[in-house]
């Protein structure tokens, strides 16, 4: 991959993870994991 | 500019040990809660930390970005989650496999673990282990979780509650010791998964960092994105004797002459020691630094 090639693919790769991330937050996601993050989480811990 | 990058290099994988010990504790801030027997439950979760912990640790800072994947694409609203990808990627192009190296206190774990004076075993045999990895993250923590649904469209999270030992580490063991109630309430699940962390445990000492070459999901995404990350590893083809030292060093059966940003590559910086001439160093920037062809390698930049 030459140099512009691989510059090219960083700052598109890093677009649209900024993007995936607002649209994520956007579309109500981070309230999930904070609400799933702030319990404890019984399959994580082997209770089921 | 090669003098300073080499210099930073050196300085970096010599304060290694102390940069994870850090990052380990930043991640698990909150550590009267260990007593308390309960979670921090403060909008910090809000946000993912780099490496693989789990928000059931009565001390995490933050969310496990796999179980928050998990969780919201085993949620009733969502089949995907942006959030979590979208951040994963971001963490992916900026540091790469950097943060296992680094950054990832279960890495640290196996790492500490491994220095447990015993004869050690070699995984470059092992080498088709390596793809489990990405298998795990595929159907563990996609596929399952989004597809395999209840009557109201809820999924479990496959690897948090099958696979993942961090889980029984930070969160199962804690709690039922601060807590009658947990320690009541764990089952056969509980045993399967302390089993798996007593065999990491075991792998550990014998192999270095057993779970994150063959099974870790996070480390699985993080290498997909080691051949654009913008912290790469550079090798000065003016400086190497093709000693081979750097090979016999990498713990983790990278050659950095060959291939510089292999998936396996978790930038510990142990081929940046071992080089006599300071030929390999760490680079942090756009493209992959071949404006100045006369300093680099050609190099098989195919896994």
């Amino acid at each position: 991959m030459s140099h512009r090639k691989k510059a090219a693919a960083q700052v598109t790769l890093l677009l649209a993870g900024a993007a995936m991330l607002c649209f994520g937050v956007w579309r109500g996601e981070a309230a999930t994991v904070l609400s799933k993050a702030i319990k404890l989480c019984l399959e994580c811990v082997g209770i089921g | 500019m090669g003098k300073k990058f080499s210099n930073v290099s050196q300085a970096l994988s010599r304060l290694r040990g102390w940069i994870q010990a850090g990052a380990a504790l930043l991640t698990n801030l909150h550590l009267p809660n260990f007593l308390k027997g309960g979670l921090y439950q403060g909008a910090g979760k809000t946000v993912c930390v780099p490496g693989l912990n789990c928000y059931s640790c009565p001390a995490a800072s933050g969310a496990c970005p796999i179980g928050a994947f998990q969780a919201v694409v085993g949620s009733s609203k969502f089949s995907f989650s942006y959030y979590i990808t979208g951040f994963l990627i971001l963490l992916g192009v900026l540091l790469g496999r950097f943060i296992c190296g680094f950054l990832c206190p279960f890495g640290w774990f196996q790492e500490l673990l491994h220095k447990i004076p015993t004869k050690k075993l070699s995984t470059k045999k092992l080498k088709p282990l390596t793809y489990l990895k990405y298998a795990v993250l595929l159907v563990m923590v996609f596929l399952l979780p989004a597809f395999l649904v209840n009557d109201v469209g809820m999924g479990d999270p496959f690897f948090c509650k099958y696979l993942c030992p961090q889980g029984v580490l930070e969160g199962a063991i804690p709690l039922s010791l601060a807590n009658s109630g947990i320690r009541a309430a764990l089952g056969k699940l509980f045993t399967w998964k302390f089993s798996i962390l007593l065999s990491v445990i075991a792998l550990s000492v014998l192999f270095y960092r057993p779970f994150c070459k063959w099974l870790c999901p996070l480390g699985a995404f993080y290498a997909l994105f080691n051949r654009v990350s913008l912290f790469q590893m550079k090798v000065d083809k003016n400086k190497c004797v093709s000693c081979g030292k750097c090979a016999k060093a990498c713990k983790m059966d990278v050659d950095v002459t060959k291939t510089p940003n292999h998936t396996e590559c978790i930038r510990c910086g142990m081929c940046v020691r071992a080089c006599p001439t300071s030929a390999v160093s760490f680079r942090y920037g756009f493209g992959d630094g071949k404006k100045e062809p006369a300093n680099e390698l050609k190099t098989e930049e195919t896994k």
